[in-house]
């Protein structure tokens, strides 16, 4: 409370004392260098009767675009050196340094820009600015907030700007004041604010004050409730739909076609290096275009994974149709070749794939819910791609030949149908989508020799337990594993949730062996 | 016909002649080399930290050859893979010292592949340089740590975070990957945390398998718990876990100046491919950083550099980067040949003697010393936060070198063990 009070008064007499005058060369620098507390003095200071200057100062501090040499400040833009209090241009010295934030300065000037924005005339400007005010409080604000307050016109920053003032005086000496200032927050709905609300009830003495805080902490948690509950939910879709891409290409080649293939997870690692790949590509020959890679990665990775699914149908997988041990022996020998293949041509270590810039970052849907755009777009494409996959099997002539083979093979080659071609283009098809699997992993996870492995265990696992077969199936398992897994591990940790999910398995496969879709009528393997 | 066969019999001759003189020709070098053992993980989930040591080793090597090598003889370099295979780096270890019969090891990374390496290098009466910060409660005679102790890394990164500096936190959730360093380097801190006042309700401990790439629950979960009071995250995830767990922290807009993030096993060389932009601010705590300026720093990197443009190293060949282990590797072998020399031997149990209180200048900007006892290097603490291009800008280092202790005092029953390793 002290110290709140002393700097209360150092800031308002400040504020008497020097009214207006711009930013001088003394302030920049002691802003700049020093032990902490100073630059921290030194910015109140600044801040205090603060102009555009000034704030255009504090941006460039906050993007660490300020350097030191010979104790004077220069602002760096682009290789060129510009003097923050005359705005003259002017060389960048050889000897020049850094000046270093930690994370303390960083959170200081950056609520004091916001305190400068407030005025701005840009509306989201203000609405930031009020926003971060809200979430680092400081009592030396009060007297910017209260003017803001007077001249704020827009209902919805006006509230912030309320908040925040609430949120300042949260500390406040007068319990009336404090009681009022928490009855304000009350109406808040951001999750900052429970951490103020949090803090001040642990040194709250007012009984009258505290009944009143802890009622704000409950109602502001209602308010974040549903944010909350969303966020898992989307974190279980995201899983599930990893799940389904990852396990959709063994719903055909395992599912439908009855290989056990235990290669299934090396075409998806092909399929990111084949992304990988076209990254490179892109990033030599056509960098303005950098952020376009993935979109010509999605088809490459596609055929490069269905060519190599071909080759492996001819060469070895046809002669074993009927004898499911010796595939999975020779799928699993394969695999080991494809990873060692890798390993020899990529090196062991993880190669890096970029997020292109369109898939970094997140979009706030509500002040607690905040969800990143690469698995948004990830849970787009895999609907894409089962949308995709549904149509080429439910209405196209391959598919149909498809369905036809694997229901009854004698009776589709009396009919007419090439079987093993057809049986080539199924596997190169699940091959394909195996590779799709990969390119979307490849922007979520590491890519490396050994990617397939981690992800061949849970694609048997989606696929036995929707059912073998089924592609419905396929999808609820996929889904259902993800929110289930998600539940847990929000619950019990993440290695326990993997075994759960796993003893959880067995247990379903132990009472309902053909999943949970069974097929029906004489179709079902004999 | 007669032709033929005459042709196939000079060939066989050749060939034969061929062989012997090949044998010949490495029994000659055999003589005149003094074998060292390269023990990284250079495939699997490890792959992505323990590759670069053994280039530093190599380059160490090639260094300590070009200016005469030890005892007038040159080191010969013999690198395994144990492929972040546990038991397989125990089966290697013997084979490097029974078979290829190795004079020292440099190698591992995780404290459970050094668990594994341990009983093997004990019973044969080997000698290990281990070169990464560790979670201490451990001894040997045939060990000689290079890394940090808890005191030397976990200790000061936690003391740090609680300053006002620092941010003055008061929660703290320990995430880790579920293995033997988290779990004993976690159940110190939160006995230290305890000692400092930390209540139980504001502790979170969490674990997450070797290679676990969806952090999605574990942000959400730290972004939830951190509404309670100001909170700071203590990392001891280790390997390629660490890109998904910090692209996950950068999309989820969780920044460092709410909720700082300290780890103690991600470098530079972790970084490399992650957008850093995000996680400007988070920490690191380690004994040494690239960004450190000194002459001796300046020339290890310089080292570096030129070593692997030449050797064609991926990634470093273009973008050099040194960090925190590859240092404490340098070191090591460093100390070593300097023992070998004053022992003027290499046999294992007079390189120990000749290992105690070996001095040398570190790239981190003191002169380290071997302790004279306890088989640790005394060792300068760094608190770097990330900068936008993958550096570390220190913020807060010790005044001087820390003395190690194995020990670690927050642990019950290690009241008076000695501090220096017990004859068996």
């Amino acid at each position: 409370m002290r110290r709140w009070m002393t700097r209360w008064t150092v800031v308002a007499g400040l504020l008497l004392a020097c009214s207006a005058h711009a930013l001088t060369s003394e302030e920049a620098l002691g802003m700049a260098v020093g032990e902490s507390d100073a630059r921290i003095e030194a910015l109140a200071k600044a801040v205090a009767h603060g102009d555009d200057k000034t704030a255009a100062y504090l941006q460039a501090l906050a993007d660490d675009a300020v350097k030191v040499a010979a104790s004077k400040v220069l602002v760096v833009k682009d290789g060129q050196g510009l003097d923050p209090v005359s705005g003259q241009a002017m060389e960048v010295p050889a000897d020049a340094e850094d000046v270093m934030l930690n994370n303390r300065l960083r959170g200081e000037i950056d609520t004091a820009l916001a305190a400068l924005k407030l005025f701005s005339s840009e509306l989201s400007l203000r609405q930031q600015a009020a926003l971060a005010l809200l979430k680092e409080p400081d009592a030396s604000r009060v007297p910017v907030l209260e003017k803001a307050l007077a001249s704020e016109k827009d209902a919805k920053v006006l509230a912030l700007v309320r908040q925040a003032l609430a949120a300042a005086q949260l500390g406040h000496a007068d319990a009336a004041q404090r009681l009022v200032a928490a009855k304000t927050l009350a109406g808040s709905t951001q999750p900052e604010v429970l951490l103020l609300l949090n803090q001040q009830l642990t040194n709250e003495a007012d009984p009258a004050v505290q009944s009143a805080l802890k009622l704000a902490v409950a109602k502001v948690q209602d308010s974040l409730r549903w944010g909350e509950r969303l966020g898992q939910l989307f974190t279980g879709a995201s899983l599930g739909s990893i799940l389904l891409l990852v396990a959709l290409g063994l719903a055909i080649t395992y599912g439908l076609m009855g290989v056990i293939n235990m290669a299934h997870g090396e075409l998806m690692m092909i399929g990111a290096y084949a992304t990988y790949l076209v990254q490179v590509a892109f990033r030599q020959y056509l960098p303005g275009a950098f952020d376009l890679y993935l979109l010509a990665a999605v088809p490459v990775s596609f055929a490069v994974s269905a060519l190599v699914g071909a080759l492996l149908e001819r060469s070895i997988l046809k002669h074993l149709y009927g004898r499911p041990l010796e595939t999975l022996l020779a799928t699993w020998g394969i695999s080991l070749i494809l990873m060692q293949a890798v390993r020899s041509l990529f090196g062991a270590q993880n190669v890096g794939v970029e997020n292109p810039a369109w898939m970094s970052g997140s979009v706030q849907l509500m002040s607690n819910l905040q969800l990143p755009w690469n698995r948004i777009i990830i849970i787009g494409f895999a609907a894409a791609v089962l949308l995709g996959m549904a149509l080429m099997i439910g209405k196209t002539r391959l598919g149909l030949f498809v369905r036809g083979v694997t229901q009854n093979r004698p009776m589709a080659s009396c009919m007419g149908v090439n079987t093993t071609r057809i049986d080539t283009y199924a596997f190169a098809l699940g091959s394909g989508i195996a590779g799709l699997a990969g390119c979307a992993l490849s922007q979520v996870g590491n890519v490396g020799p050994d990617l397939g492995q981690s992800y061949i265990v849970d694609a048997f696992m989606v696929v036995v337990l929707g059912g073998v077969g089924q592609l419905a199936g396929t999808v609820y398992a996929a889904l259902g594993l993800g929110l289930v897994n998600k539940l847990l591990e929000g619950w019990t940790g993440a290695v326990l949730a993997k075994i759960a999910v796993l003893v959880f398995i067995i247990v379903f496969i132990q009472k309902r062996p053909q999943g949970i879709f069974a097929m029906k009528g004489r179709s079902a393997e004999a | 016909m007669m032709n033929r066969r005459g042709n196939l019999k000079a060939l066989a001759t050749a060939a034969a002649l061929a062989a012997g003189s090949l044998t010949f020709s490495v029994q000659a070098l055999a003589a005149d080399t003094i074998k060292v053992g390269v023990l990284h993980s250079l495939s699997g989930t490890m792959a992505i930290s323990e590759t670069v040591l053994k280039d530093t080793v190599l380059m160490a090597i090639d260094e300590i050859n070009a200016k005469g090598g030890v005892l007038g003889k040159k080191l010969e370099p013999v690198v395994v893979d144990p492929a972040s295979n546990w038991p397989l780096f125990a089966e290697k270890t013997k084979q490097l010292l029974g078979q290829d019969k190795v004079s020292v090891i440099f190698g591992c990374w995780t404290s459970v592949s050094r668990k594994s390496v341990l009983p093997v290098v004990e019973e044969m009466n080997g000698l290990l340089f281990y070169p990464v910060q560790y979670e201490g409660e451990e001894l040997s005679k045939n060990v000689f740590y290079t890394g940090a102790a808890p005191n030397q890394q976990a200790i000061p990164a936690v003391d740090y975070l609680m300053s006002k500096e620092g941010g003055a936190a008061k929660r703290w959730v320990l995430l880790g990957t579920d293995y033997v360093y988290p779990r004993t380097t976690n159940k110190i801190l939160r006995a230290y945390l305890k000692s400092k006042g930390v209540k139980e309700s504001d502790i979170d401990e969490k674990y997450t398998p070797f290679g676990h790439s969806d952090y999605q629950t574990i942000v959400a979960d730290i972004k939830k718990f951190s509404a309670g009071g100001k909170t700071a995250v203590v990392s001891t995830i280790n390997g390629d876990s660490n890109v998904p767990f910090y692209k996950e922290l950068g999309n989820a807009g969780l920044k460092a100046k709410d909720v700082p993030v300290v780890a103690f096993s991600v470098g530079e060389e972790e970084l490399r491919g992650v957008d850093t932009k995000p996680l400007v601010g988070h920490l690191a705590a380690w004994n040494y950083f690239m960004s450190i300026k000194n002459p001796a720093n300046d020339e290890f990197i310089k080292k570096w550099s030129a070593y692997a443009k030449a050797k064609n190293i991926a990634g470093h060949k273009d973008k050099p980067l040194t960090n925190d282990p590859m240092e404490a590797t340098y070191i090591g072998i460093n100390m070593w040949k300097q023992a070998v020399e004053k022992a003027k031997t290499t046999d294992v149990d007079a390189v120990i003697k000749a290992m105690a209180g070996q001095t040398f200048k570190a790239p981190s900007g003191i002169t380290s010393k071997m302790d004279e006892k306890n088989h640790h290097l005394h060792k300068s603490v760094f608190i770097g936060e990330i900068k936008a291009d993958g550096q570390f800008n220190v913020v807060w280092k010790t005044p001087g070198p820390v003395k190690a202790k194995p020990w670690s005092p927050f642990i019950a029953g290690n009241e008076g063990k000695p501090d220096e390793p017990v004859k068996k």
